[in-house]
């Protein structure tokens, strides 16, 4: 018999109910996604998607932190949300999260230096200063900073990007091997933004890491992802192999987010126009409906 | 200038701390000055913790110890009343707040109170400016909130229970649904996919070239500002070192760093590996000497070291900060900045 999935994601939905209760609404945040990363090889796994999609939802499902309405996530063969103790730590330290936005990712309160000593104190068991200083520096300086830079620091003294590479760096210091990167380049300019998927391609390609890379920089994703899912209101409506879907998108949504990727051609004349996403039909109705069927290069689209 | 709706002349703003008996002196905004138009959307480009932030928080009147304003004015005139928010008391500043300037915020949860429904919110900043009835209020929300492919619902929601570029879309509806006559906006559509970014971005178009208000626009995104700015100051460790019409930054830049930044936009379907601009960027409690861009540029020469390149006036409303503005420049220069020059 062949070693489970590393991550087994199936037929996974999530349904938030918002409002007091006279007014209660039913949002499905996720439905019925499902896919699996090989524990063999590496790679890095892109989802893209609608603002309000689920992307985060479903990071934070996988990270276990919350638990699915239906379906089920396993990490090596075992059921996430029923980790308890001991066994949990283990496995947050195996599937390391990297949020969103830096400015709510660290507590306004607590000096950065701190909050890496305490993921060192938690994941490696360091006790002493040195223990946890050595692990730390050598997390910064792979994203390009250092000990001395942060030490004593809070986060509003440093910059968006600056906190941002410290939050990869933190992810990093318990050695996992599932990184869930949740939008980790959106707050960093251009340049550093490549230096840090580059340093995703490296963790992949050195230390085997599989990285789950949420994003809505389609330059990136093309750059470096091995495979890649496209959501809209909760639905994968497309995914496969990552070039050959950028390159040539085939759902309607998928074509619309290429097209409206903004270009330099007219910079300066202030022609920007609103993308036409009326014009693609994007009721949830539709969606529920369709279903994902097989297509050209190992991709799957929803169609109906 | 008659057409002037803000002026900022000679401005410095630093943070300003001391850790256990050591005084250290962040200098964010050093010695800025520029000014922005009636009817412009002004944008603010450049890296990572270069200080554009710390800058337009000095604009919005938005600071707070150890950050300080050393020395400098900053000079909005709302019907022709000059009032420099440098110096004017809090007072003051209150009354213009909202009205006539809004503020969006990098990182979006700070307006928003995570104990109080969205709607509560919209209750709180927006209803006595706009001075509607209560209908008609709720109602002009609601179209609003439409505009930026919102529905009604996320009134009901508390923050938490929306996605991230569910809430910076909020922040945007908020800063822009009074219709202020400047509006100044920190990275507002960084975690937007690209549909919704294009139409939030057009949307922010609209409402400026409606009203003719003035917005000046922060974001690390060239392609943002390529499709939104009409002119564009780019911005390395704290100073301006070019200020162009939109169009010519992206064509005709002099400095050396913007013409790194234009020759390295990503593109998709480029999977050639990206040169990012070796050396870090420079500290700004301890900037370098001279022309700050210089560990880093590939055309470097003594003088460099030594002098500040002052921010220079050119033909056609340019301005660049860089002793050798007029050299040529070769692209595998722009592009691969490996070692300085000596
Ligand atoms: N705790 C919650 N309670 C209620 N609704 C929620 C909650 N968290 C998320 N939602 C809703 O679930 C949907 C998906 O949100 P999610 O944050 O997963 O989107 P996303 O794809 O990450 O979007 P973005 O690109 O803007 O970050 C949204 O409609 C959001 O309002
Ligand atoms: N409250 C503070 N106390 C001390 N230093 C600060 C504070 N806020 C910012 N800084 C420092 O000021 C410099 C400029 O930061 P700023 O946030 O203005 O940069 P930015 O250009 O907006 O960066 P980003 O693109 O990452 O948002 C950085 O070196 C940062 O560490
Ligand atoms: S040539 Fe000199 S002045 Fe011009 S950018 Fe380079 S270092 Fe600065
Ligand atoms: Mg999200
Ligand atoms: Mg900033």
């Amino acid at each position: 018999m062949s070693a489970p999935p590393l991550l087994d994601v199936r037929d996974v939905s999530k349904v938030f109910t918002m409002g007091g209760v006279l007014s209660r609404k039913q949002i499905r945040a996720v439905n019925e996604v499902s896919f699996a990363l090989s524990a063999e090889t590496p790679e890095i796994f892109t989802i893209i998607g609608e603002s309000g999609s689920g992307k985060t939802t479903l990071a934070r499902m996988i990270l276990g932190s919350d638990v699915p309405t239906s379906g089920e996530l396993k990490f090596e063969g075992r059921d996430i949300a029923a980790r308890r103790g001991a066994d949990r730590l283990a496995f947050m330290a195996r599937v390391q999260p990297i949020f969103q936005n830096p400015f709510e990712a660290f507590n306004p309160l607590k000096r950065v230096d701190r909050y890496l000593a305490s993921t060192a104190r938690r994941f490696l068991n360091a006790r002493t200063e040195a223990e946890m200083e050595g692990p730390m520096d050598e997390a910064l300086h792979h994203v390009g900073l250092s000990l001395k830079e942060v030490k004593g620091r809070f986060p509003h003294e440093l910059s968006g990007g600056q906190l941002q590479r410290t939050a990869i760096a933190r992810a990093l210091i318990s050695k996992p091997s599932v990184i869930v990167a949740d939008e980790p380049v959106s707050m960093v300019d251009a340049s550093l933004r490549m230096a840090i998927v580059n340093l995703f391609k490296r963790l992949r390609d050195e230390l085997g890491v599989t990285i789950i890379y949420i994003t809505h920089d389609l330059a990136t994703a093309y750059y470096i992802s091995d495979r890649i899912i496209i959501m809209q209101k909760g639905h994968v409506v497309e995914m496969g192999p990552a070039r050959p879907i950028l390159d040539a998108p085939q759902h309607p949504y998928s074509q619309l987010l290429k097209r409206s990727v903004l270009s330099f051609d007219d910079a300066g004349r202030g022609l920007i126009t609103r993308s036409g996403r009326e014009e693609v039909d994007t009721s949830a109705e539709a969606l529920v409906k369709g279903r994902l069927e097989p297509a050209e290069d190992g991709r799957l689209v929803r169609v109906g | 200038m008659a057409d002037d709706i803000l002026t900022v002349e000679g401005l410095k703003a630093y943070y300003q701390m001391n850790y256990f008996g050591v005084e250290r002196e962040v200098r964010a905004v050093d010695d800025v000055t520029m000014r922005v138009m009636a009817n412009e959307i002004y944008g603010i480009a450049g890296e990572s913790s270069s200080g554009k932030t710390s800058f337009i928080k000095v604009l919005a009147a938005a600071i707070r110890p150890p950050f300080r304003i050393v020395d400098g004015r900053v000079t909005y005139r709302f019907n022709g009343k000059p009032i420099d928010v440098a110096h004017a008391g809090e007072d003051e500043i209150a009354k213009i707040r909202w009205k006539h300037l809004s503020y969006i915020m990098q990182g979006s949860m700070s307006v928003l109170n995570p104990v109080r429904r969205v709607r509560s919110t919209f209750e709180d900043f927006a209803f006595r400016p706009m001075g509607l009835k209560r209908d008609a209020f709720w109602e002009a929300v609601e179209a609003h909130l439409a505009r930026l492919h919102l529905e009604p619902g996320v009134l009901r929601a508390y923050p938490h229970e929306l996605s991230g570029g569910m809430r910076q879309r909020v922040t945007i509806a908020l800063a822009t649904v009074c219709r202020p006559e400047f509006i100044i906006a920190d990275e507002p559509t960084t975690a937007l996919d690209v549909v919704v970014q294009k139409d939030v971005l057009a949307m922010i178009r609209e409402v400026q070239q409606a009203l003719g208000s003035s917005v000046v626009f922060v974001t690390h995104d060239m392609s943002v500002h390529a499709n939104i700015t009409d002119r564009l100051a780019i911005v390395y460790a704290g100073r301006i070192v070019e200020e162009a019409p939109t169009r010519t930054i992206f064509t005709a830049a002099r400095h050396p760093y913007t013409r790194h930044l234009v020759a390295s936009l990503p593109r998709i379907g480029d999977t050639s590996p990206k040169p990012s601009l070796e050396g870090r960027p420079p500290s700004l409690a301890e900037p370098p000497a001279g022309c700050r861009f210089h560990p880093r540029c590939p055309i470097a020469v003594e003088r460099c070291r030594r002098e500040v390149p002052v921010l220079e006036e050119r033909p056609g409303g340019h301005r660049v900060a860089c002793f050798r503005a007029d050299e040529a420049l070769p692209a595998e220069k722009i592009l691969n900045v490996e070692e300085p020059l000596s």
